[in-house]
């Protein structure tokens, strides 16, 4: 067994492990906890497979960001566990039936069964050669040439849901004391303060 | 014999490497924490630790012996591996991130050709010590701190990513090395990037909680945030991967900004002398600004750190990245990519 092969079973074995927690685990929060265990192993696979940019990709996108939001909001919630779990045995036979559906669709791409013709002779792309441009440089040149279209609708779509999502939960409150930057910003002392003489036992006479 | 030749000697090298680096970063870090309290106390008129060993020098040092003879209490409400856990991704992030920083000509552990990425993505696993610490405490204040940690870092990283892009525009190369090449080959990106160094410098401020951004750690609010119920060792852990952090990150800004081992003019008394001691001279006086920072700037209010994270910084690095890209594209300076 090569070093490779060694490592590869040792992150596949975690994957696969941590995954079968995130669905069995009592506690939610030890669910995302095994869940970014299971992203953090894939990527190890993609670093395995030479595909350093997307391992890293992995890791800042799921990881980093999207896992941290996740847990965040799991802890602030007040999930009810014991309800959660009557409902595991309906939606077992769903997931399961995904699954299946996935692993079919994997079969059939890797295995390229039926779709090959005269021109696409393989349906997975090729690995990139040894002494050619790195993954990265790679990438952005397919991404940002051939596919320049779906990237930008991508990238529009991602947009209208982030606006979407803004609108949703934007709400105007009356009467709200907030902080106005430009304004502070722009107070003159001119305007603020003003240096009045008192006559001794007088006072300010009323006027301010 | 083959076995020996291909996996045990390159593992013995490299265990040997390691050490090499991370024996010298574990003495700057407990020398850190000395400087810190030295340069605080002088900006303050005061002595700073002077009792132990000459001018205080042993003071890390009895520091670490009283954290090592404490006794580690383990609260009854937490949750015991997660709680122990979370010093432990802190320290061995701080860590890790040192793998592909560049401190001479060739002196990195692994250049890999995508170390910029590598430590983005490291820099964004630091917050789950933080936040698994918080919830792990299974107490009030150590939640708070965390929730406060995890949006802050989270916000930081956005615009930290956009001064990324502008240097990589400028190298065309997303290895760490080759970054301080190029920087050779023109001149310190501090230069024509320097709106983008300070912003870096700020940002990278609030992804270490430092102050003026150590909303997370709070002490008139929060206690000690999200260190609370750690004690002995495992505090130690997390005060020890703070400040390992701190040295990593202004080692980030001087791979990217200030020309990493570069000397500061290329002519004869300057060039003489090794690229690792110019590396730490930067490195020096980065961490230096950081202190500086923390001795003269009151704490943010957490909605004014917010604002400045999204409507501040990121809309101008925005700004810039797409100035950058524009400059490059009409004076033709693009780099050659590959």
């Amino acid at each position: 067994m090569t070093a490779p092969e060694f490592f590869f079973f040792i992150f596949a074995t975690i994957t696969v492990l941590s995954a079968v927690m995130v669905i069995s685990s009592r506690n939610p929060i030890h669910s995302v906890l095994f869940l970014i265990l299971a992203f953090l192993n894939s990527s190890g696979l993609f670093l395995i497979a030479g595909a350093e940019f997307l391992a890293l990709l992995l890791a800042i996108v799921y990881v980093g960001a999207v896992a941290v939001l996740f847990l965040f909001v799991v802890m602030m919630l007040n999930i009810n566990f014991a309800r959660l779990r009557e409902g595991m045995a309906k939606s077992i036979p769903i997931g399961a039936s995904v699954g299946a559906i996935l692993l079919v669709e994997l079969i059939l791409v890797l295995g390229a069964y039926g779709f090959r013709d005269a021109d696409h002779p393989v349906l997975i792309a090729q690995p990139i050669a040894e002494s050619g441009p790195t993954n990265t440089h790679a990438l952005g040149s397919i991404l940002y040439t051939e596919y320049v279209y779906l990237f930008q609708g991508a990238g529009m779509i991602l947009l209208v849901a982030m606006i979407g999502a803004i609108v949703l939960t934007l709400r105007q409150r009356e009467g709200v004391k907030k902080q106005s930057v430009p304004e502070q910003i722009a107070r003159r002392r001119e305007k603020t303060v003003e240096l009045v003489k008192i006559k001794p036992g007088q006072g300010m006479g009323g006027e301010v | 014999m083959t076995f020996v030749d291909l996996y045990l000697l390159p593992t013995l090298l490299t265990v040997g490497k390691i050490l090499l680096l991370v024996v010298p970063l574990l003495i700057g870090v407990a020398y850190l924490t000395y400087a810190e309290r030295k340069v605080i106390a002088g900006m303050q008129l005061r002595k700073g630790p002077n009792r132990v060993g000459p001018f205080g020098l042993l003071q890390p040092l009895a520091d670490g012996a009283k954290l090592f003879m404490k006794e580690t209490i383990i609260p009854s409400g937490a949750s015991p591996i997660v709680f122990l856990l979370a010093p432990i991704i802190t320290f061995s992030m701080a860590m890790i991130a040192w793998a592909v920083i560049p401190v001479s000509e060739g002196w990195v552990l692994a250049d890999i050709n995508v170390g910029i990425l590598y430590l983005f993505a490291v820099s964004s696993l630091e917050v789950y010590g933080v936040i698994m610490s918080g919830w792990a405490s299974n107490s009030r204040y150590p939640f708070l701190g965390a929730l406060r940690s995890a949006a802050q870092m989270v916000s930081y990283e956005v615009s930290i990513g956009f001064v990324l892009v502008t240097v990589l525009l400028c190298v065309g190369s997303l290895n760490l090395t080759d970054i301080v090449l190029a920087q050779g080959e023109n001149m310190w990106f501090v230069i024509p990037l320097f709106p983008m160094f300070i912003v870096f410098f700020i940002s990278a401020l609030a992804e270490l909680n430092r102050a003026p951004f150590d909303l997370p750690e709070g002490e008139a609010e929060l206690v000690g945030g999200y260190f609370t119920e750690y004690s002995a060792m495992t505090f130690a852990l997390f005060f020890l991967g703070e400040y390992a952090n701190m040295i990593m990150m202004s080692g980030f800004m001087t791979v990217l900004f200030l020309g990493g081992w570069l000397p500061i003019i290329d002519i004869a008394p300057f060039n003489m002398i090794p690229g690792v001691i110019w590396f730490l001279l930067k490195v020096c006086l980065l961490l230096f600004c950081m202190l500086w920072v923390r001795a003269t700037f009151p704490r943010f209010r957490y909605d004014q750190l917010m604002r400045l994270g999204w409507k501040v910084f990121l809309p101008f690095s925005l700004f810039y990245v797409v100035l950058v890209s524009g400059v490059l594209v009409y004076m033709d300076w693009l780099p050659e990519i590959g």
